[in-house]
This record gives structure tokens, sequence and C-alpha cells, in this order.
């Protein structure tokens, strides 16, 4: 769908990481987490293209003003990295954004009573809220590994943990849980039985999936690339397949056949 | 009061409207379905297709510039073959025109993709890519050399009796020339332009952007120069031309018919908004209407210097 949406708030949760809310259409309940959005900070041609970014949450309020239903919102959670970050940022409540969502295919959320493994590195968190929440209503047991280099880099953990959801934290330089990488963490606690989905930086999904691979563990991992439509339509977004040579290629489209992909599905040389 | 008349006519095509998809930027249009109704434009260009299915380039691909972006996409498609088994039988029910956009690695190439798609009825017609590089000739862009050109669009000319499209490449010296090699070798029609090469470069990593090293500069940012080679091109040659670059709204896809332009091809436009082909050709209409202008015909060239 391609809709105008209204921001209703815009928060800054850590320093450089904003958590945005829109309104949305009903229909957005029907999205799965693991898919995105591309979204149009400015009606003006710099910057010109739209900017992706996961679901990080949707649901229902009840707006203030009397006499209304209840509404869809959806939320983002983004890092200022650029151009367009950087206006996203200075939005505020009442200002009007252009999206289309959802794209992409999301999670898949496996069978029941296997334990669900999180694992979400940086902003690699924010499509990982939805997905937690989802699992939690399904009656899952949900464990999340968070990391990043220092403790402005775990985002929204209490939010996870009001869902229930079992956290562990580590960070690069010790200013928050654990001393050290996510993967290290996580290696302590692989075990059968276990389910993985991990968001972050490649060279974090790269381990994540050569260790779930190793241990036998099923892992899906939500990736990324510089998208310009993201809807198929540009194949400027493609991953190479895991049977990907010189001679018989195979490409992926994130925006299309991702983001969210099985680990031996890409290939990680 | 009467609607103002949009249709016009390329080559025997005949279009509801000027709006057409430029090829790249529209998949093979079912990609769309759900964003625009496929039936209210005017034409379709396909993705360019090959005589081999093509893996395209490696990553990163594409990099936004100041209103604009470079793509270094390498031609990736399903192969003829494939598109005409999957996806033009979905087109075959769509009631708007088809045309085809092809290349070829060689010559030879060219021509038998265009026999290919002769037999073909859901394919109104081809739009020839000479934007490319002769692997047989240390990788001479086709379209940069007049000889060349001729002998891409007379060998397709002689594989094909649909409507011929000579896509031009701006990257040249004299767009005028390559025009009028093209006019003389059989197109029926031309269209331009294709894209500007150009690159861009990370200083920090001190590497370039794109793993191509150079790509393909679309979007706002062309929309000047794609004007004046379709205003000087329509000074010269007599056959139908149809303008593409940097066309964002209606009144973008308007100063290209006054320059003489008797069709648009919307591109970068749909990755910002899906809809953009089927809005520009609504708001072309309306600006007609309210200016009390009858029909788009009359604004064919009608730039007054
Ligand atoms: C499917 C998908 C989901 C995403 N989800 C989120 C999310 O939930 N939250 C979030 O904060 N970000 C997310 N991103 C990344 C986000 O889209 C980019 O950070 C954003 O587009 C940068 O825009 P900009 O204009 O601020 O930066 P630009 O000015 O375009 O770029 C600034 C710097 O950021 C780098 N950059 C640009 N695009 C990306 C990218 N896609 N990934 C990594 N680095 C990039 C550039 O190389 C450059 O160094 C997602 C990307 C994809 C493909
Ligand atoms: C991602 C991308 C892919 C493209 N692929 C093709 C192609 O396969 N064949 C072709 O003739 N032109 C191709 N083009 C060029 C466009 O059809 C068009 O000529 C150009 O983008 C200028 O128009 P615009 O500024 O409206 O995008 C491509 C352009 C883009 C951005
Ligand atoms: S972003 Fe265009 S094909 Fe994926």
């Amino acid at each position: 769908m391609q809709f105008k949406s209204m921001v209703l708030s815009n928060v800054e949760v850590s320093p450089g990481y904003f958590r945005m809310r829109m309104t949305a259409p009903q229909e957005l309940l029907e999205s799965s987490p693991g898919q995105f959005l591309m979204l149009k900070v400015v009606d003006a041609i710099d910057p010109l293209l739209r900017r992706p970014f996961g679901l990080f949450d949707v649901g229902t309020f009840a707006p203030e003003y009397a006499g209304c239903g209840t509404q869809c919102y959806t939320e983002i959670l983004y890092k200022v990295v650029g151009k367009g970050t950087k206006m996203l940022s200075a939005l505020h409540h009442g200002d009007l954004v252009d999206l289309l969502t959802p794209l992409g295919k999301g999670f898949a959320a496996g069978p029941a009573g296997e334990e669900k493994v999180l694992v979400g590195g940086g902003i690699g968190l924010a499509p990982l809220y939805y997905l937690a929440k989802d699992l939690v209503m399904k009656g899952e047991k949900v464990r999340l590994f968070a990391g990043g280099r220092n403790r402005d880099d775990i985002l929204c953990i209490t939010e996870f943990e009001r869902l229930g959801v079992e956290t562990y934290v580590s960070t690069d330089d010790g200013t928050l849980g654990e001393r050290g990488l996510v993967t290290q963490v996580l290696e302590q606690h692989l075990g059968s039985g276990m389910r993985i989905f991990a968001c972050g930086p490649t060279p974090m999904l790269k381990a994540v999936a050569l260790m779930a691979q190793s241990h036998g563990v099923p892992c899906q991992v939500s990736m990324e690339a510089g998208m310009a439509c993201g809807v198929g339509a540009c194949l400027g977004c493609v991953l190479k397949g895991a049977n990907h040579t010189d001679e018989t290629p195979d490409y992926r489209c994130v925006c299309k056949d991702g983001p969210v992909f099985d680990s031996f599905e890409l290939q990680w040389s | 009061m009467t609607r103002p008349d949009m249709s016009v006519e390329i080559a025997g095509i005949k279009m509801r409207n000027p709006v057409m998809t430029a090829s790249g930027t529209f998949g093979y249009g079912a990609e769309f379905v759900g964003y625009l109704d496929l039936e209210s434009i005017g034409a379709m260009v396909s993705k360019g297709l090959s005589l081999k299915p093509k893996a395209g380039n490696p990553t990163p691909r594409i990099v936004e510039t100041p209103g604009g972006m470079l793509n270094a996409i390498g031609l990736q498609n399903v192969g003829v073959d494939a598109f005409i088994n999957q996806k033009l039988p979905y087109l075959k029910d769509v009631d708007t025109p088809v045309i085809v956009n092809l290349y070829g690695n060689t010559l030879e190439e060219y021509g038998e993709v265009a026999a290919r798609l002769d037999g073909q009825p859901g394919v109104a017609g081809i739009e020839v890519n000479i934007s490319c590089p002769n692997v047989m000739q240390g990788g001479i862009v086709f379209g940069t050399d007049p000889q060349a050109a001729q002998e891409v669009v007379r060998l397709v000319r002689n594989n094909t009796s649909k409507p011929m499209i000579v896509k031009l490449s701006p990257n040249v010296t004299d767009v005028v020339l390559m025009a009028k090699a093209c006019a003389d070798a059989g197109a029926d029609a031309l269209s331009l332009i294709n894209t500007l090469t150009g690159m861009a470069i990370d200083l920090d990593k001190r590497r370039p952007v794109l793993a191509n090293v150079t790509g393909g500069l679309s979007g706002p940012a062309i929309k000047p120069v794609a004007l004046r080679m379709v205003w000087q091109v329509a000074k010269a040659v007599k056959l139908p031309l149809i303008g593409i670059g940097g066309i964002m709204n209606a009144r973008d896809a308007l100063e290209f018919i006054l320059a003489g332009a008797t069709a648009i091809q919307v591109g970068t436009a749909s990755f910002l908004d899906p809809g953009a082909a089927q809005q520009i050709a609504r708001g072309m209409e309306a600006y007609l209407a309210e200016k009390g202008i009858p029909s788009i015909a009359s604004m064919i060239g009608a730039l007054e210097v």
C-alpha cells in the first residue's frame, strides 16, 4: 500500500537513535514482523529516494479526541546516519510522510514450542520488537541477545522485558551487560530446540549464520542493501544466493525475496 | 466540457496518452499492480532483454546523488525466451501496448532477440537499446559510433516487422548525428535519453561507491540535458520522438512535448512513487483542460523560440 501518514511522535530514545510513531491504515495489522516500509521524508528531490526501515511495531491506540474509534499506528526505530535520517529526526507531531508498506518477506515463526532466540546488533534490534510481540502473543518462549559498541547502542530493552522476554545484553566496551560480542554470548547458550532470528550488521549476521549452521540450529537473517524502489523493479538491492558463482549467477532481491532469508539461502564467503 | 484528446500514435502504436514507463524502472509491469492501473497509461516498456538470461553486476549497484541516482545494474534480465514464456502471458490481458526493450552483447545477438520477438502478438513494438558495449570489439558502445549504430539498426530492421524505436545514448558529442544515422538505417521512432555515465566516490574509503566504478545517472538532475537533446533532434529529423530523462511530474512531461516529443517515458520517478506514471498522465490531461487546449497533438513541438 501507499499512503500518507501523520507523525504522532518522534522521540530520541538514545543519543542518535529515534523512535517514530505514525498513523497507518487498519490493513497494516495484517503485516508480518520482518517486513519493512519505504519512507519519503520530504516531497522534494533531495533526498530523492525513499528510505527503507523495518517495522518496529504495529498496533492500535485510542486517540485522545472523543468520538473516534481505535486507530492503527506503525513505529520505526532509526539511527541518524546521513541526510535522510537527519531530516527525519526533525519531524514533529502532525507532520506528514509518504509510506509504502508492508514490503518484502518477513520472519517465519516456525513450529510452536521451540525456543525462539532473537539476536540484534545495534539498530538491528528494530524489526525484532514486532517479532517478539508476535511470538509472545503466540505463547512462545522468547530470548533476546542484544549487542552494541556501547550502552547507547542498546535500545528499548525495557520494552522487550515488559513483554516477558528474557534479555542478554553485551557491549564491546562493557558499559552495559557483558563485555564482548553478542555472538560470544550467544554461543554459550546455543542448544537444540532453538530457532534463531537475527538482524544487524552483515559481519555479525555472517557469524551468527555460520555458528547456527555448525550447531544445526535453524536461522533466519534480516539483510540490508541499498534500495531504490522497494518493489522488485530496479534490481539494485541484490545479494548473492548460496550457489552463486560468476559462471552461474544467482542473485536475490533483498526487497522482494527478503529482507528475511534463511541463512542457507545466502552466500557468506 | 469535452475532455482533451490525449491520444498519440508512435510508428503505428496507438496510445491512450503519451505516458510510457521507461525500461528498467518498471520491472515487467506486474510488480506495479496495486499501485497503479496499468490501463491508465499509454504504453509499458519492459526491462532490457538479451538473448540469454543476464546476471548483472556485483553490488553496490545503486547510489543516490544530488537530484538523481547512479545505477550499474548491468542489464540483469530473465532473457528473451523466459520473458515470452513467463512474463508476456500476464501482460497480454492488459489493454495497454507492451513495448519490449532489447539489447545484444554482439551485433548478431540484437538480430536474434528481435527475430524471437517478431512472431509474438503480445508485443506492440520494440525499443532497441544501443547504449551497450560490443563485447566483440573491445567494449565500444554501439550507440556512440554512428556506423556501429547503423549496423545494429539495419540488422534489427531485417529481423522484425514490428514498429522499431531506437533508444539513443546521451554520451556522445553530437546526438543529432546519431539520430540521423539511426533514422537513415530504418528506425521508425527515436527515444532519448538513456542514462548519462557518471561516478561517485567515497572520500574516506578512497574507493568508488559502485562496484562497477561507473554508472548511469538518471532522475531530475538530467532533465535539462534531455530536454536540450530532444529539442535538437526534433529540429533535425522527421521521426516521432519519445522524451526521457528526469520527468517527475506533468509539467516536466509537457515541457518535453513542447520541445518536440510525441510521447514521454517515466523512469526514476516510478521508484519514488510507484503510481507516478498514472499521476503524470492525469496531470497532463488536467493541464490541457485548464488551459482549454483541445488536444495534446497540438502541443507537440510547439515551443516558441
Ligand atoms: C530492509 C531495510 C531495513 C532497514 N531498517 C532500518 C531500521 O529499522 N532502522 C534504521 O535506522 N535503519 C534501517 N535501515 C537502514 C536505513 O535505510 C539507512 O540507514 C538509511 O536509508 C540512511 O539514509 P540517510 O539519508 O540518512 O543516509 P545516506 O545519506 O543515504 O547515507 C549516509 C551513510 O549511511 C550509509 N547507508 C545508507 N543506506 C544504508 C543502508 N541501507 N544500510 C547501511 N548503511 C547505509 C551510507 O553508505 C552512508 O555512509 C534499513 C535498510 C534496509 C535495506
Ligand atoms: C535502475 C535502472 C535500470 C535501467 N535499465 C535500463 C534498461 O534495461 N534498458 C534501457 O534502455 N534503459 C534502462 N534504464 C534507463 C531508463 O530507461 C531511462 O532512460 C533513464 O533512467 C532516464 O530516465 P529517468 O531520468 O526518468 O529515470 C535504466 C534506468 C535505471 C534507473
Ligand atoms: S530496491 Fe529495487 S529491486 Fe529491490
